[in-house]
């Protein structure tokens, strides 16, 4: 099977045209950046707080904002989070409610407003740590355990704990719901000391202001210098004009990516700018494979005018460049649909990016070399004769 | 011609073999096999490959060490060296202070010194402190300042100690494979990690506590004030010398009296005894049976209690925690080695305090940056999650390159199989920790290590379509390829190492995965892949087409 056989298509005489359209994807991005969603940071950039809760029953997001404000939290955000079925809801505050002299204050407030009028004196199932039913059990003993009793109730209690938050999602409807993992007489002692409230938290993420600026610094730092890193090694394989041509697509591609997702108001987190990074080594490859065959055709076909050979290498290439990217798309697209609600932004970043990469190689890249060298030519600099590899470059054929 | 396989089979085999060892058995067969009979085959594979805590739950912690509490308590003991020192150089002054004590704790600042001292203080300093400069300003005055490596040394010793005090707290709590580790560039920052631990609260207590144990002595025999104006007032405003007043949390000794608990006394500022000269601490109960925390000295801190108690028979002893008064007592008789804190605690609270008190004292505050708690539930569902979207992934990939290659398909999914077993193996053998990105790298590297054959394949049939044999074709095709392959992976890595040095937690096990994904991806998709092509040929009539 052959997706491409001999494809012969004049890539760079619609140069214009596709340089149109990176320039409206680019400037619809910036202007989403500027003034629209401007860049929507997770909580690792901006600070905050997070608290992902599960209910047992479809929540009711006007009754959680009642709860908070009167709470005092009047500024805490309230949305649904994943598919509704799974009844959850993301409790966030912003970072000027978040202090480093008193970190998790919010996240306890969030808590207690969601528990509302807890029954007096009991402690609730659902949001108990290990720890504190290990406690629990020890000092109430309802099985009357002997010498190892320690042992017994630390098994108990990670038992229970584990079957609460494996079996059952995190959440009991009752206490009953615990019979399975718990002996009798220790239901019987939960039901005179514990209740179950209507939620569980399944996360929780609180990033002071320290960690958040730290982190907006490494993340431009990293995005520079893998930049950088892909300009020196292009260098060093090609010619500096190649590595500023495959440069500058990426950083096409990266802030073009970026856009999308203050269009489409997604938020930055830590693990979209790793999306983010890996796009930049990615779409070299597709770059490289180009820029390889360029530098071969023009040993070869050194009659034949630069435009035709771009053109011509890019058609003998785009079977692999269109097989490697597709292939590749494939896998970050069963990660975006199979992948779950954390790698939500991340794949969504890989989904975007690989697209983006992938045309910028053949639209963008290899266009800007012929530009250079035309723009050479016009100056005066003689008939524009791309840098050839060195020798070092040379590929050895095992005789 | 028929070439020889038989080593590069071998070797291929061995590579298997070893990796699959690394997944199912690890660095400890023994145990991977006892976990694999009680609780099955992934929880023997999981004994192996330690997942993040994003995927098993629990705490993860950012702290950051407050350097300058600890340069602070070394400068005040310097300026009271320095009024010996200078008492005895007959160097006057009006005064010696810190001035900015917040910011620039290392800077003590002397005032008022007489231009004809000025070589006498410049000495004492260079003498005395040899890790201080002296600089003398306009004004007659003049600055005693840490040196900066000997600052940053101080600095980075208060970390170096804060984790060692944290890591024994934590090995305490029974917390199973914490990691505390220094964090970020020069930051003083510490990372903390609790797998399991879904309630950090007191764990993140227990970490804070500075612990800072002193026995002083109380004067006004031990008396309480309600307020710190009265303490002034019981001396008209002027405090003895060397005492300061401090707040107590002494609790209400009877439920009965109502109001509040504040109390405040008038102590030394020296201390006889502090946490250093503590050799244990354990749990226990007072006289009246409330739990109480009882501790014994160190034969060099029992002398020195010795002595302090013999001069204050009938005085009265402050136990101070963290500047805060814990506990007051009278002195009846000399002691020698142990003491008791009690009231205000329950049971737990006593078990704590000792448990920190041996611990040691952190050498200076610290306070908290970041906190994420992930439940086992979430982690559960995100392995659920990741795991299915490898396969299908995968999968995906797999038809794709049987439909499209045919034979050669099949060869490239071998390879794509060995690749995950080398990288799983790896995981298993160097103990680096699988987390969710991690995941999504394992996925990508399936993704992206295809390409590799893809680029090899099309090459192959490009040269089959110039009229080349198969095994000139495919000769060609490798060694055209192979560059391309080396680029292509460059590129990718020098992305996921800048990642690894810059990201965090996550993040870098996704660089991890990805990483070794691609470096063991040059072995399968060349390496093996050719072997695979090889063995082919050998059984290839002339003439015969390759299946590609």
């Amino acid at each position: 099977m052959e997706l491409f056989r001999n494809p012969n298509i004049d890539f760079l005489g619609k140069k214009w045209f596709f340089l149109g359209l990176s320039l409206i994807l680019s400037v619809g991005g910036l202007l989403s950046i500027l003034f629209w969603h401007h860049i929507p940071l997770g909580v690792d950039f901006s600070g905050g707080t997070i608290v992902r809760v599960k209910f047992t029953t479809p929540p009711n997001a006007d009754a959680i904002r009642a709860d908070m404000d009167k709470a005092g939290l009047k500024n805490a955000r309230i949305q649904p989070y994943g598919p509704a079925a799974n009844n959850e809801v993301l409790v966030s505050l912003e970072q000027k409610e978040t202090s480093e002299q008193a970190l998790d204050e919010g996240k306890n407030t969030i808590i207690k407003a969601l528990s509302g009028t807890a029954p007096e004196g009991k402690q609730d199932l659902n949001n108990v740590g290990y720890a504190t039913l290990q406690q629990y059990l020890m000092s109430k003993d309802p099985l009357h355990a002997g010498t190892d009793a320690e042992q017994r109730y630390n098994t108990l209690a990670r038992q229970i704990v584990d079957y609460r938050d494996k079996s059952k999602d995190g959440v009991l409807s009752s206490i009953a719901d615990i019979s399975p993992a718990a002996p009798p007489e220790v239901v019987k002692s939960f039901e005179s000391d514990f209740y179950t409230s209507n939620f569980g938290i399944r996360n929780v993420d609180i990033i002071g202001p320290t960690v958040g600026k730290q982190l907006q610094k490494q993340a431009v730092l990293a995005t520079l210098y893998s930049l950088l890193g892909m300009l020196v090694y292009l260098w060093f394989r090609f010619e500096l004009i190649y590595g500023i041509a495959a440069v500058v697509a990426v950083f096409h591609d990266t802030l073009i990516t970026v856009g999308m997702f203050s269009l489409l108001n997604v938020e930055i987190s830590l693990t979209v700018i790793a999306a983010i990074l890996t796009l930049v080594g990615y779409s070299m490859n597709d770059t490289i494979v180009v820029f390889d065959r360029i530098r071969e055709n023009i040993k070869l076909l050194r009659r034949d005018s630069l435009t035709d050979i771009v053109n011509k290498s890019i058609n003998q290439t785009l079977s692999r460049t269109v097989l490697t990217s597709g292939l590749t798309f494939l896998t970050v697209l069963s990660l975006y649909i199979f992948g779950g609600e954390v790698l939500h932004g991340f794949s969504l970043a890989l989904v975007i990016g690989i697209i983006i990469g992938t045309y910028s190689s053949i639209f963008i890249a290899a266009p800007m070399l012929v530009a250079y060298q035309e723009s050479r030519a016009k100056k005066g600099a003689g008939v524009a004769v791309l840098p050839a590899d060195r020798s070092k470059d040379k590929v050895k054929v095992k005789a | 011609m028929k070439k020889n396989l038989t080593w590069k089979v071998a070797l291929i085999a061995g590579t298997l073999l070893i990796f699959l060892w690394g997944i199912f058995l690890g660095t400890d067969p023994a145990t991977s096999i006892q976990v694999m009979k009680q609780q099955g085959l992934m929880a023997g594979i999981q004994q192996n490959i330690r997942l993040g805590l994003d995927l098993k739950g629990g705490t993860h912690l950012i702290l950051q060490v407050k350097v300058n509490d600890a340069v602070k308590a070394d400068s005040q003991q310097v300026v009271e060296r320095l009024k010996d020192y200078l008492r005895n150089a007959n160097v006057n002054y009006n005064d010696i202070t810190i001035e900015d004590v917040v910011n620039h704790p290392e800077v003590i600042t002397i005032k008022g010194v007489a231009a004809s001292s000025a070589g006498d203080l410049r000495n004492v300093v260079a003498e005395r402190l040899p890790e201080y400069d002296g600089k003398s300003l306009p004004g007659d005055v003049w600055t005693v300042t840490m040196k900066p490596q000997a600052l940053t040394a101080m600095k980075q010793n208060a970390v170096t100690q804060a984790i060692e005090t944290i890591r024994n707290r934590i090995d305490q709590l029974g917390v199973s494979e914490p990691i505390i580790q220094e964090h970020g560039l020069g930051e003083y920052q510490i990372l903390v990690q609790l797998p399991g631990v879904d309630d950090p609260a007191r764990v993140k207590d227990i970490m804070q506590s500075t612990a800072m144990l002193e026995i002083r002595q109380a004067v006004d025999g031990g008396a309480s004030y309600p307020t710190e104006q009265a303490a002034l007032g019981a001396h008209n405003g002027v405090l003895p010398p060397d005492t300061e007043i401090l707040k107590g949390t002494v609790a209400r000794r009877s439920a009965d009296t109502e109001g509040p608990n504040d109390a405040y006394y008038i102590v030394t500022k020296s201390s006889a005894v502090s946490g250093r000269d503590l050799r244990n601490a354990q749990p226990g109960q007072n006289q009246t049976g409330q739990p109480s925390v009882n501790f014994t000295l160190t034969r060099d801190g029992g002398n020195r209690f010795y002595a302090f108690t013999t001069a204050h028979v009938n005085d009265y002893l402050a136990v101070v925690l963290d500047g805060k008064v814990r506990e007051v007592a009278s002195i009846k008789e000399p002691i020698r080695d142990t003491g008791e804190i009690s009231g205000g605690m329950n049971e737990q609270q006593s078990k704590d305090l000792s448990m920190i008190l041996r611990s040691g004292a952190l050498p200076a505050g610290i306070k908290y940056l970041q906190e994420s708690t992930v439940g086992p539930s979430l982690g559960a569902d995100s392995i659920r999650q990741g795991v299915r979207a490898a396969i299908y992934g995968m999968l995906a990939v797999m038809i794709f390159m049987f439909v499209y290659y045919r034979f050669a398909g099949i060869n490239a999914n071998l390879g794509l199989f060995l690749n995950l077993v080398i990288l799983l193996g790896f995981l298993g053998f160097t103990g680096a920790t699988l987390t969710l990105p991690g995941i999504a790298g394992l996925i990508l590297t399936v993704g992206m290590g295809v390409d590799s054959n893809v680029l090899i394949f099309e090459r192959i049939r490009e040269e089959l379509r110039n009229g080349k044999t198969p095994p000139s074709a495919v000769e060609q095709g490798f060694a055209h390829a192979w560059l391309t392959i080396i680029d292509t992976h460059v590129t990718t890595i020098v992305s996921a190492a800048i990642l690894f040095l810059f990201g965090t937690g996550p993040v870098k096990g996704f660089a991890v995965t990805l990483t070794f994904g691609l470096l063991a991806n040059l072995f399968t998709a060349v390496f093996v892949s050719r072997v695979i092509f090889d063995s082919i040929l050998n059984r290839h009539q002339r003439g015969e087409a390759l299946s590609i």
